[in-house]
């Protein structure tokens, strides 16, 4: 195996009004197969693309925030989710989808993907990153 | 006249701008990701209740679906227009201005 870099991709906007969460999405379930240590944030509006109950049939556009359930099965099993955003949104954990990941080292039990952390954790953790990626 | 914003009160200045300069009386319009303005818990919701004393504000259902935004989530006293309802607003109106 080759050196693995610790990557976190940064998601700030919100889903379907630009195309930047869907591509960033698109980004993460590609760079998985390369076998890095990856992470995700989700800060600002970028929280808004895990918000539960999407659906987009009324507006012509695919409803990808199904595809935020497969990053589990692509090992991308750390999702951070800024509370401070999510605060100043009205939004709490229970409004999210819930995202989980299947821990092998631990008989596979299922566990959540999201942890909601406060912006001084997030920075801290961006800290110690070898590549940062924002969408 | 309508007033159109469909950016994120929590990430541009769209919709203090707009709410700066509408007059008493205008309808203003929500849509794509304008919305957001609606969430009732959200810190923005006293600027829209604030605004809903001298103008209609309207929000386009669509795209509060496709976002996950539920009636009860809303703030109370919002209209709900469909693309319908969107259509009859600028036809209603005689000039409208796209907060873009």
């Amino acid at each position: 195996m080759g050196t693995q870099k610790k990557m976190m991709y940064v998601n700030r906007r919100a889903p379907y009004g630009t195309i930047y969460s869907y591509e960033g999405l698109e980004v993460v379930l590609v760079g998985a197969a390369f076998d890095q240590d990856v992470s995700m944030a989700f800060i600002g509006d970028g929280v808004f693309q895990l918000k539960k109950g999407q659906d987009t049939s009324g507006i012509g556009m695919k409803n990808f925030s199904q595809a935020y359930r497969a990053l589990g099965d692509y090992d991308v099993s750390k999702l951070y989710v800024e509370s401070e955003s999510l605060s100043e949104r009205g939004l709490s954990v229970e409004d999210l989808m819930e995202l989980t990941w299947e821990d092998e080292d631990d008989d596979w039990n299922e566990k959540s993907s999201i942890m909601v952390v406060s912006r001084e954790e997030l920075s801290k953790l961006m800290d110690q990153q070898d590549v940062l990626l924002n969408f | 006249m309508l007033h159109i914003v469909n950016k994120s009160p929590y990430s541009s200045d769209s919709l203090q701008t707009c709410l700066s300069m509408s007059l008493e009386g205008s309808d203003i319009l929500l849509i794509e990701d304008g919305v957001y303005a609606c969430l009732a818990k959200g810190s923005v919701a006293n600027k829209i209740t604030k605004l809903m004393s001298t103008c209609n504000v309207y929000v386009l259902t669509p795209d509060l679906r496709a976002r996950g935004i539920l009636d009860e989530e809303i703030i109370k006293g919002t209209s709900q227009v469909d693309y319908d309802g969107f259509v009859e607003l600028t036809s209603t109106n005689d000039r409208v201005q796209s907060w873009l």
